[in-house]
């Protein structure tokens, strides 16, 4: 109960200070006139009672002080009064605090940008989605390599699997909606119907999907919308459940609107619309099949009961699909099936962003660093300059504790004030990753920064750290204050003096090598990047052209879509300035996947595990030709070679060299589909998937034989890309005027895409990298200043004595210089062991590359020397007669 | 008459307590009644007397009211809240035991 009486003590005292102040004051004056009474009552004289009570009592203000002492709050007041002293100095030095605010918005705003990164894409990457915490991915693997799994062996998992509680399927697929002057496609997913059930995300206008909705053949056309293309595109209709819209030419009705903030399960993409997997044929090209157990298509996710860990989950499904294997080995023999966490999904854009944040995040650690080193150099400055008033606190009886105190509230507040900067600067770079990805098709990718209570939990442990470290580094020096020597005129402190000076210069040597390893990472990736972009993929890039014909969408069937291409292809080869062209169902390094199949060899013996398979893309003719691609023996499709003719296919030299140990396969069989072909041709290798992946097995088939409805184009031209995409427009139209063009680009624009990942890595790293350079710089400068201006006599003592000049130069840049040698060579120490984490973003390029760290050795030592030249030739200028005689 | 002896921190509000037991009083009444009630053995230090108030105070076991003094001038009175007389109940049967223990070690033979 004691708590009914004291609050009203605690809050009085700290509002309503000045009355309790009165009331002391009162309370002590009634007992000392008191005491007065009696005294004179004994017999003393009025002036003698005074002075005998104000002794009995002890010194009014003291015990006033002791009972202040005795309300203890005392901490909330000094705290208090700490704040308001600290915001009247950040107020008197501007310069000072606007630029250590600066400095710390920028390292706590990085930190918490890019950790709002890793949460928004990789730890919790799908928004409205209950418990992604027990998510896992599941891709299939084959000899090692990764795969699809087929929806049958799904089945069989989701039955059997006891460690699992929901397993649904989520692929990406894409369709053609608009049909006006350009082609335009929306992502959308194709899903299993238990997925919005299982993800706890439900549609707020109309229905999910029902159970029986995900078998059948294509007998379920109905469509979930997004609640963006509600809104953009069907004006955010309320009778929107039950109309219909055509998805690649089949139409669909719609049965239900998702919430809004939800887009799917595709790291990188906004998902914009779902359909049942029973639709697997509309979207997928007709080359796969739901009840297929070969079929490899599908891209599923599970989710683990409470408690299971990711290897218990993996142990069991290794385990079903050991004995799937057994049940049934035409289809399965040598795969299986793997668990991938969240962040590691293989089948979305989390693969290939991991490693640049996984490296981010250190760099922004590094950058924090520096900018702590950099603003405790800022506020040692400031400290020193401030010994006096300090000593002078000591003197009059102020408790070391008390000052350290207060500088730790100076340094809170500007961590405070940089945190709130960096939070917004956060905030404004949630959005800003995408930014830095190339557009395919006015598609931006989409990658959203999420800044929820883990990252402001941990940006706010940043705050408090970079408070400790730049609070702390004055009061460090402050330890070793000696009262008498301080208040006496200033010590002169020598050049190259060790003592206080040691403490900022190590400081300056740590941003010196933490800028340093950032420079050579950075340069490290752009040699890398360069290497990527300089190999060649073994096609021509510069002369070729690559769009598509969305024929699907409108309406085209195979025979009307066969007549078509025959004649738009002669149109093309027509025209002026075009060299070659010719159609392929894939394009290389692009996302789409190729076709698959066992392949059996004559006269190749398979291993006991081996299933025999490659991948191919159905081309026409003059596809050699058009690409660039020299052919090393045999011929080229002709137009001979169609569906009434003998199946015939190209291979590739991997191919013959791994099948044909090296012979000429030219005439030899070779099963493709179940069907013999004959081999008429070798291809010389070329980049297939990714510019950095080991050669492989490929092969070559004519389009008209394996028949695809839209096919990429490519074109071979001297002409600029304007001038044939008109044209060819005008060519399309001419032959239907509905149809459309898709994006037209080169294949080296193509190339660029496909290693944007590098482009990105670089990016980011070369712009920390840079800020860094600079906070570093900043911080040489800053200490080599401080330290010409303490040492003005010791330099104007050696210039009366006769240093010239460029004694002087060099007197003060040899200091600066020493520091930053120090820092480069520890820089060099670390660096080398730590660029291996670089790992599979450096291509072609070893870790220790002595390119990179002499680049990274040289552009430190010419920013060094440049943040040294000011204070050196500002030393010059000193006047001896004026140094050696002010104090 | 022996040299008053000083009192140590805790002794001081125990005393202070027992004192408001009987009746509200203020800091200057408090230190004669202790006086005249150890027939002068016990001066309290004034230095000691307020802080030890106002430390009592802001623990709950005493509170304040301003009202007229005997002298008709403006003074500040204590009394004791309940829980600091279970307070004093448990301070002084602690001091019981504790000077009797002692009794016993100095009469030992």
């Amino acid at each position: 109960m004691r708590w009914y009486y004291k609050l009203p003590l605690r809050l009085r005292s700290l509002f309503r200070k000045d009355k309790a102040e009165l009331d002391l004051s009162e309370e002590l004056q009634f007992h000392l006139q008191n005491q007065i009474d009696e005294l004179v009552a004994e017999g003393m004289n009025p002036q003698e009672a005074r002075r005998e009570a104000l002794k009995s009592l002890g010194g009014v203000e003291q015990v006033k002080e002791e009972c202040r002492e005795m309300r203890r709050t005392n901490l909330i007041e000094n705290f208090f009064q700490d704040l308001r002293f600290g915001l009247r100095m950040l107020r008197r030095t501007p310069g000072f605090s606007i630029l250590a605010i600066l400095c710390l918005t920028l390292g706590i705003g990085a930190n918490a940008a890019v950790f709002s990164w890793v949460e928004g894409i990789l730890v919790r990457p799908y928004p409205l989605v209950f418990d992604q915490e027990r998510l896992i991915a599941l891709a299939g693997t084959v000899r090692g390599e990764r795969d699809q799994t087929s929806w049958p062996d799904l089945l069989d998992v989701r039955r059997s699997c006891t460690l699992c509680e929901t397993l649904f399927v989520s692929n990406i697929t894409g369709a053609t909606l608009n049909i006006g002057d350009h082609a335009q496609i929306i992502t959308g997913g194709m899903v299993s119907a238990n997925y919005f059930d299982a993800i706890g995300v439900h549609p707020f206008l109309g229905r999910g999907f029902e159970p029986g909705e995900d078998s059948g053949r294509n007998a379920h056309p109905v469509v979930v919308l997004s609640y963006h293309l509600w809104q953009s595109r069907f004006k955010g209709d309320p009778e929107i459940i039950g109309k219909t819209q055509r998805f690649d030419n089949v139409v669909h009705t719609i049965v239900g609107v998702a919430p809004a903030g939800f887009y799917g399960t595709f790291v990188g993409r906004a998902i914009e619309y779902w359909v049942p997997i029973s639709m697997l044929e509309v979207f997928y090209s007709g080359s796969n099949r739901l009840e297929d157990r070969g079929a490899r298509w599908a891209e599923a996710y599970v989710r683990r009961k409470p408690g299971v860990t990711r290897s218990q989950a993996q142990q069991e499904i290794s385990a079903i699909a050991t004995r799937l294997e057994a049940e049934y080995p035409a289809t399965n023999r040598g795969r299986g099936i793997k668990v991938w966490a969240l962040w590691e999904t293989p089948f979305n854009h989390a693969g290939e962003l991991l490693p640049i944040l996984q490296i981010m995040v250190i760099v922004v650690v590094f950058v924090l660093l520096i900018v702590c080193a950099n603003v405790g150099n800022l506020l040692l400055v400031r400290s020193f300059a401030r010994r006096h008033e300090m000593t002078v606190r000591l003197a009059i009886g102020a408790d070391r504790g008390r000052l350290l105190r207060q500088l730790v509230t100076e340094g809170l507040l500007l961590s405070v004030c940089g945190a709130v900067g960096g939070m917004l600067l956060a905030y404004w770079c949630r959005q800003a990753l995408p930014l830095l990805f190339p557009v395919r098709g006015g598609e931006v990718m989409y990658l959203p920064g999420e800044i929820d209570a883990r990252v402001l939990g941990l940006s706010a442990a940043i705050c408090l750290v970079a408070t400790l470290a730049v609070g702390l580094v004055p009061a460090f020096q402050m330890r070793h204050l000696a009262i008498a020597d301080s208040l006496k005129t200033e010590a002169t402190s020598v050049m190259g003096a060790r003592g206080r000076a040691w403490f900022r210069s190590s400081l300056v040597v740590l941003q010196v090598t933490l800028s340093f390893m950032l420079l050579v990472g950075a340069t490290l990736l752009i040699q890398s990047l360069r290497n990527i972009r300089t190999t060649s993929p073994g096609f021509s890039t510069t002369r070729v052209l690559d769009t598509w014909i969305p024929l699907a969408a409108a309406g085209y069937d195979a025979p009307r879509a066969r007549t078509f291409q025959e004649e738009l292809i002669q149109r093309v080869r027509a025209l002026p300035g075009v060299e070659a062209a010719a159609y392929a169902r894939v394009v290389p390094l692009g996302y789409e996947g190729y076709s698959s199949t066992p392949i059996a060899v004559d006269g190749y013996e398979p291993q006991p595990n081996e299933q025999p398979a490659a991948d191919y893309n159905e081309v026409s003719s003059n596809y050699f030709a058009t690409m660039g691609i020299p052919l090393i023996s045999g011929r080229e499709f002709t137009r001979a070679d169609d569906e009434n003719a003998p199946r015939v296919a190209i291979v590739n030299q991997t191919m013959v060299a791994r099948y044909w140990r090296g012979q000429n396969p030219v005439g030899q069989r070779l099963q493709v589909k179940g069907n013999w072909v004959q081999v008429v041709g070798v291809a010389k290798d070329s980049k297939y998937y990714s510019m950095d992946e080991t050669p492989r097995a490929f092969f070559y088939v004519p389009l008209r034989q394996y028949f695809a409805i839209e096919p990429d184009i490519h074109i071979r031209t001297t002409q600029p890309l304007q001038t044939i995409e008109t044209a060819l427009i005008r060519e399309v139209r001419a032959i239907d005027p509905n149809l459309a063009l898709y994006e037209m680009i080169t294949l080296q624009e193509q190339l660029d895409r496909s290693t944007s990942q590098q482009l990105v890595a670089v990016t980011l790293v070369a712009l920390f990298g840079g800020l860094a350079l600079l906070l570093a710089s900043i911080g040489l400068y800053g200490v080599m200043s401080c330290s010409v201006s303490q040492s003005t006599r010791e330099l104007g003592l050696r210039m009366a004595l006769g240093a010239g000049t460029s004694n002087v130069l060099r007197l003060v840049l040899s200091r600066g210089l020493l520091l930053t040698t120090t820092g480069i060579v520890i820089g060099i120490a670390l660096a080398l062991p730590l660029t291996r984490l670089l790992g599979n973003l450096l291509y072609q390029v070893s870790p220790r590359d002595s390119l990179a760290f002499a680049t990274a050795f040289a552009v430190m030592s010419v920013a060094s020397v440049a943040a040294c030249f000011l204070p050196a030739w500002r030393a010059t200028r000193i006047d001896p007669m004026r140094a050696l005689r002010a104090e | 008459m022996a040299k008053p002896t000083d009192l140590v921190q805790g002794t001081l509000d125990l005393l202070i307590l027992r004192t408001l037991a009987l009746q509200p009083m203020h800091g200057w009444g408090i230190a004669q009644r202790i006086r005249q009630v150890s027939k002068d053995v016990l001066q309290v230090n004034q230095g000691a007397l307020y802080p030890a108030l106002h430390r009592l105070e802001q623990q709950g076991w005493i509170r304040a009211k301003w009202g007229e003094s005997e002298n008709n001038r403006r003074a500040k009175y204590y009394s004791l809240t309940p829980d600091g007389a279970k307070y004093l109940r448990q301070e002084q049967a602690q001091w019981k035991r504790l000077s009797s223990a002692i009794g016993l070690v100095l009469d030992m033979s």
